[in-house]
C-alpha cells in the first residue's frame, strides 16, 4: 500500500459521507416523496443540496472504481467504513438529527470491525490465474491475445 | 408503516448494492490497476476501457437502482439510521457474494469484521 492508495481510500469514505448527508439535508426540504407521484424524484434533483450531493457521489464512485482496480471488495468496503462515524458526527452536529447512546455503540462496533479488516492484506492473489496486468504485458510482448 | 417503508426501502438499496458491487469489483479487476494504465496510456484509455466494459455497465445499472432507494429512503428515515443500516448490511452481503463470485479469501479475519458490523447495525436499528 503506497501513501496514494491510502489518499485514494480516504477520498471513498470522505466523498461518500460529505455525499450522503448533503442529499440527506436536500430531500428533507424537499419532502416525502410518494410512490403515487415518482416525478418528485426528477423536482428532488432540482434542490441544490441534493445536486451538490450527487456530485460528490460522482468523486466518492471515481475514487471507489480506483480502489476496486487494485484492492479486493471485502478490503474497500470496511477500509472506507469511518465513514459511518463521519455520518454520525454530521447527523448529530450539522442536521441536528438525534442519535442515541445504542446508535453510538453500533456505530462504534462497526468501527471495531474496520479495525480488524483494515490490518490484512489488500489484495487476494490467485496463484493459478494471471492478473490483468501479466496478461496485458504478454499481449503487448507477443503480439498475441490468448 | 413509515418505518416499514424505510426498511422496505433499505432492503432493496442492500440487494442492488450487493449485485452492484460484485459487478463492478470485477469489472474494474479486468480493467487494471487505474493508476498504473493512467501513467503508461492515458486518462482516456482508462475511461474507455472502464466504460466498454460489459460488467461495469450491469454494476452502475445496479448501483443506479440503489441510488433512487436510497433517495426513498432517506425521505422516510433519519440519514443515521439508514446510510449505516443499508451500507453496513450491503458489506455483509459483499463479504458472502465476494466469496462465491469474485473468490476473494474471506478469511477469519474479514467474517470476525462482517459479525461486529452485524451487531452494529442490529443497536443502529434499536
Amino acid at each position: 500500500m503506497t501513501f496514494r492508495k491510502y489518499l485514494v481510500l480516504v477520498g471513498v469514505t470522505v466523498f461518500a459521507a460529505a455525499g450522503d448527508s448533503l442529499l440527506s439535508h436536500g430531500m428533507k426540504q424537499t419532502g416525502s416523496i410518494s410512490v403515487n407521484h415518482l416525478q418528485g424524484v426528477i423536482f428532488a434533483v432540482l434542490n441544490p443540496w441534493v445536486a451538490i450531493g450527487i456530485l460528490l457521489l460522482l468523486a466518492f464512485f471515481a475514487t471507489y472504481m480506483t480502489a476496486l482496480s487494485w484492492a479486493d471488495l471485502t478490503y474497500v468496503l470496511p477500509a472506507t467504513s469511518l465513514g459511518y462515524v463521519l455520518l454520525a458526527l454530521v447527523a448529530r452536529f450539522v442536521l441536528h438529527e438525534h442519535v442515541s447512546p445504542l446508535r453510538w455503540l453500533g456505530i462504534a462496533l462497526i468501527t471495531g470491525g474496520v479495525g480488524f479488516v483494515a490490518g490484512g492484506p489488500e489484495l487476494t492473489k490467485h496463484p493459478h490465474t494471471k492478473s490483468a496486468e501479466e496478461k496485458r504485458a504478454a499481449v503487448a510482448a507477443t503480439g498475441v491475445e490468448s | 408503516m413509515k418505518s416499514l417503508y424505510t426498511w422496505s426501502a433499505i432492503l432493496a438499496i442492500v440487494f442492488a448494492s450487493v449485485v452492484g458491487d460484485v459487478l463492478l469489483a470485477r469489472a474494474m479487476k479486468q480493467v487494471g490497476d487505474v493508476g498504473a494504465l493512467w501513467r503508461r496510456s492515458g486518462l482516456g484509455t482508462v475511461i474507455r476501457r472502464t466504460l466498454g466494459n460489459p460488467y461495469f455497465l450491469l454494476g452502475v445499472t445496479a448501483m443506479a437502482v440503489a441510488f433512487f432507494s436510497l433517495l426513498f429512503a432517506l425521505s422516510w428515515g433519519d440519514v443515521s439510521l439508514v446510510a449505516p443500516a443499508a451500507a453496513s448490511l450491503t458489506f455483509i452481503g459483499n463479504a458472502v457474494a465476494a466469496k462465491i463470485f469474485l473468490h476473494e479469501r474471506v478469511d477469519r479475519r474479514r467474517w470476525i469484521a462482517a459479525g461486529l458490523v452485524a451487531a452494529g447495525v442490529a443497536l443502529l436499528a434499536g
